[in-house]
């Protein structure tokens, strides 16, 4: 598929970068279902990006569905709502997938649930209409997504409302919805353009009007034709440009994603507002038209189920705080050779084993890899073959960062710019000598963290 | 802690399968391991070997074999006195007692091999720590050593042998003819390798095939090559313009000598050449630039080797100036 990427600057690409295999087979043909509603569910009150939320109902309380529980707990905080009805219970501590211990709300169901084909409705269906939207200003479509306590649903969790707001002082000129989906394995962004490019055109036309860009595209890897033709189809007469990146490792990673496009380079430390473009998830931009076309919070969302290591991938659409439990019954449970389970995907995702933790905000989907998958050779010296320097879509130098980590070298890992490093594993995956380069990394700037503190 | 354990040990008992957690990414790339890269450079030399065992016979076989040997039984030698595991799977001793048993005449003693192969091994990489952390390659410190302790052997003198049964290694090696007696070697014999000299040298056709194919599989990275061909391409070009009369042209510069087999073989050693495309570069031309001042200016009628090691002592500062820029860094 070409590459399109009229009217604007960039060329389609970022320089550096890797090729995984894409994997999306197991469940990309996986049209998303609405699983059986939960017998209860558990509310992180931290599961954003910025100040934990703050509960406002007591044990014993009853909820209703979309009935806000808890408030932002500052500016960059969410707001969190009942994904189902049913009673408060006392609040629970439960560990996430990144290892993070958090307090979280309990609603036990109770009462009247909406499900199958109705939730699938209330959720993603209904009329979305790309005209008349000037009857919200800037700041309505802020507000609301404000209310609906709308984070990145792409994995970031950052508060979306913090992203989408006019500034004053930035001309934001630029609104990218990122449809890449780079990660290997994961379908929901996918899955979403399909079923529900309704939303997400909707969506894009006041996420711009809200941060006052002009010109809007839909970010797509050419590995996604059907995505592409379908959201072309639903674009025409909005002024939205259907962009076609080439299908490459970490493109869906917003400083990439900027380039590719724009052609312009995000400042180390900097926000996209510094360069004038804003950029949000097309799963993000489908909840940000129901908060503000419907006044619907964010209580769901759609989760991927995949990987060689689960009897039936799928893609759910589940209420946020379900325990992943519930889930993986679903699908089937595991098949024998399971070894590794990922909450995101295998580049950047999280190993974890408390399958008791719930699906958040940020939980684009489960990996379950095989034993096959996760194999791997043994660790042999550095040879300086410079692979990963040429796989760094940051343009650093891994190898030198991690070793100098593993020796404690703090100045010397600065000097190679660590801090500039966003994990994104595209080191690793190519290093011949299979050093584990990103938790050397990780390692090397916790020493930095800690030093600082002192 | 304790509450993952259970859960392993709850998962053990259901007879379900066993999770562990590690750091990501969880997936690694398979189609190249360090191993795989070695294998590739041994490939890559095929024809160099095949073209010197056509050319030396007996004499590069036996100095293959006394070499590659010799190498071997230094490196488990020294992994065992360092208390190290066994080493010799990654093919890199091998790799060295090769490139070494080339950059020899054939007609060296055996014992010359033997000392170059054990300071190669010993002095040039397990003294530094072993594979990855030497700062200069291996094979051309063991030759630098037996160069200078056996002068006579390695001199020109050494090229010459009138017992053997090939004309063309019965004669000094092209650039010694040349610097001696100002006589050139016509470039399709530089270019095939019908000429003496060491015996992976001769043939400019073997080890282009071997570089391109290495440069192609990326175990060698094509700017180093680059960086020294243009800048001997460059200078050799000056110094032919100046003196239109020069028998020895630039593309005898290019074709003779060990040039290009130590452009492709040896400059493009990873472990001692710079990590960034610019730095290997910079590297590249230096070398470029040091074989060509040692061929015109120096005593000695060939510099490829001590430029691969000049330059290699100054890959650690070619390194801390080619910092690359992150995105976004103005």
């Amino acid at each position: 598929m070409a590459l399109t990427i009229d009217g604007f600057a960039g060329s389609g690409t970022f320089a550096h970068g890797v090729h995984p295999p894409g994997n999306k087979m197991f469940s990309t043909e996986m049209a998303i279902e609405v699983i059986p509603s939960p017998s209860k569910v558990l509310l992180p009150l931290s599961q954003h990006v910025g100040a934990p939320c703050q509960s406002i109902v007591k044990p014993k309380q009853s909820v209703a569905f979309g009935e806000m529980v808890a408030k932002g707990g500052g500016f960059v905080s969410a707001a969190l709502h009942a994904p189902i009805t049913g009673t408060i219970q006392k609040n629970v501590v439960t560990t996430l997938p990144q290892g993070r211990r958090v307090e979280a709300i309990v609603i036990k169901a109770d009462g009247e649930q909406l499900d199958g084909d109705a939730l699938y409705e209330e959720i993603l269906g209904g009329e979305w209409s790309a005209r008349g939207l000037e009857k919200f200003d800037a700041q309505q479509i802020s507000n609301a997504i404000h209310e609906a306590g709308i984070v990145g649903l792409g994995g970031a969790a950052f508060p979306t409302h913090v992203k989408l707001m006019s500034n004053d002082k930035m001309n934001i000129d630029t609104m990218l919805i990122n449809g890449c989906e780079c990660e290997p394995f994961l379908t929901c962004d996918y899955r979403m353009m399909i079923e529900a490019a309704g939303p997400i055109i909707t969506g894009a036309l006041l996420a711009a009007r809200a941060v006052g860009a002009k010109n809007i595209a839909i970010c797509i890897e050419d590995n996604k034709p059907r995505a592409i033709d379908v959201l072309q189809k639903a674009a025409v007469g909005t002024g939205i440009k259907i962009v076609v990146l080439k299908t490459k490792y970490p493109q869906g990673s917003e400083k990439q994603l900027i380039m590719a496009v724009t052609k312009r380079a995000v400042p180390l430390g900097g926000l996209p507002m510094n360069v004038g473009v804003a950029v949000s998830n097309v799963g993000t931009i489908a909840a940000v038209a129901r908060s503000v076309q419907k006044g619907k919070p964010l209580t769901h969302r759609v989760v991927s189920i995949t990987g060689g290591g689960i009897v039936n991938p799928k893609n759910l659409l589940v209420p946020i705080g379900t325990p992943i439990r519930e889930l993986f019954d679903y699908c089937g449970g595991f098949k024998k050779n399971a070894a590794r389970v990922i909450s995101g995907g295998p580049m950047m995702g999280f190993a974890f084993t408390n399958f008791d933790a719930p699906v958040t905000k940020g939980t684009s989907g489960i990996t379950v890899l095989t034993a096959e998958d996760v194999a791997k050779s043994k660790e042999t010296a550095c040879v300086r073959c410079g692979r990963c320097v040429d796989a760094c879509p940051m343009n650093l130098v891994p190898t030198r960062i991690a070793l100098a980590s593993r020796n404690k070298d703090i100045d010397l890992a600065e000097q190679y710019n660590i801090m500039a490093c966003f994990e994104c594993g595209a080191c690793a995956y190519t290093c011949p000598a299979n050093i584990p380069l990103v938790q050397l990394i990780r390692t090397g700037k916790g020493l930095i963290m800690a030093s600082k503190k002192k | 802690m304790a509450e993952n354990k259970q859960q392993i040990e709850s998962d053990v008992e259901a007879k379900a399968p066993v999770f562990h957690v590690s750091s990501s990414p969880h997936l690694s790339s398979t189609s190249h391991d360090t191993r795989k890269m070695m294998l590739d450079v041994l490939i890559a030399l095929l024809p160099v070997v095949i073209m010197a065992l056509y050319m030396f016979r007996m004499y590069a076989l036996q100095q293959l074999l006394i070499c590659v040997g010799s190498c071997l039984i230094a490196e488990a030698l020294f992994v065992r006195m360092r208390g190290k595991s066994f080493s010799l799977y990654d093919y890199s001793a091998t790799i060295t007692g090769v490139i070494l048993a080339l950059s020899l005449p054939g007609t060296a003693p055996w014992y010359v091999g033997v000392i170059a192969s054990f300071v190669a091994i010993g002095i040039g990489k397990a003294l530094f720590g072993g594979l990855g952390m030497n700062i200069f390659n291996p094979a051309m410190v063991g030759r630098a050593f037996v160069m200078i302790s056996f002068a006579t052997a390695l001199g020109a003198s050494g090229y010459i042998d009138a017992q053997s049964a090939v004309d063309a290694i019965t004669q000094a090696t092209p650039l010694t003819v040349f610097k001696q007696a100002g006589v050139s070697t016509p470039l399709w014999r530089l270019f095939t390798g019908v000429t003496n000299g060491s015996i992976g040298e001769t043939s400019a056709l073997a080890s282009l095939i071997g570089g391109i194919y290495l440069c192609a599989r990326r175990t060698a990275s094509w700017e180093i090559p680059a960086g020294v061909l243009s800048v001997v391409l460059v200078l050799g070009g000056i110094i032919n313009i100046v003196d239109l009369n020069a028998s020895w042209t630039v593309l005898h510069h290019l074709t003779g000598g060990a040039l290009l087999f130590g452009t492709f073989f040896i400059a493009t050693d990873p472990v001692t050449s710079p990590l960034t495309p610019k730095g290997k570069f910079i590297f590249g031309a230096g070398i470029g630039a040091l074989v060509m001042l040692l061929r015109v200016f120096s005593g000695y009628p060939e510099g490829v080797m001590f430029a691969v090691l000049l330059m290699n002592a100054l890959t650690p500062l070619i390194n801390r100036w080619t910092i690359p820029r992150p995105l976004g860094n103005p």
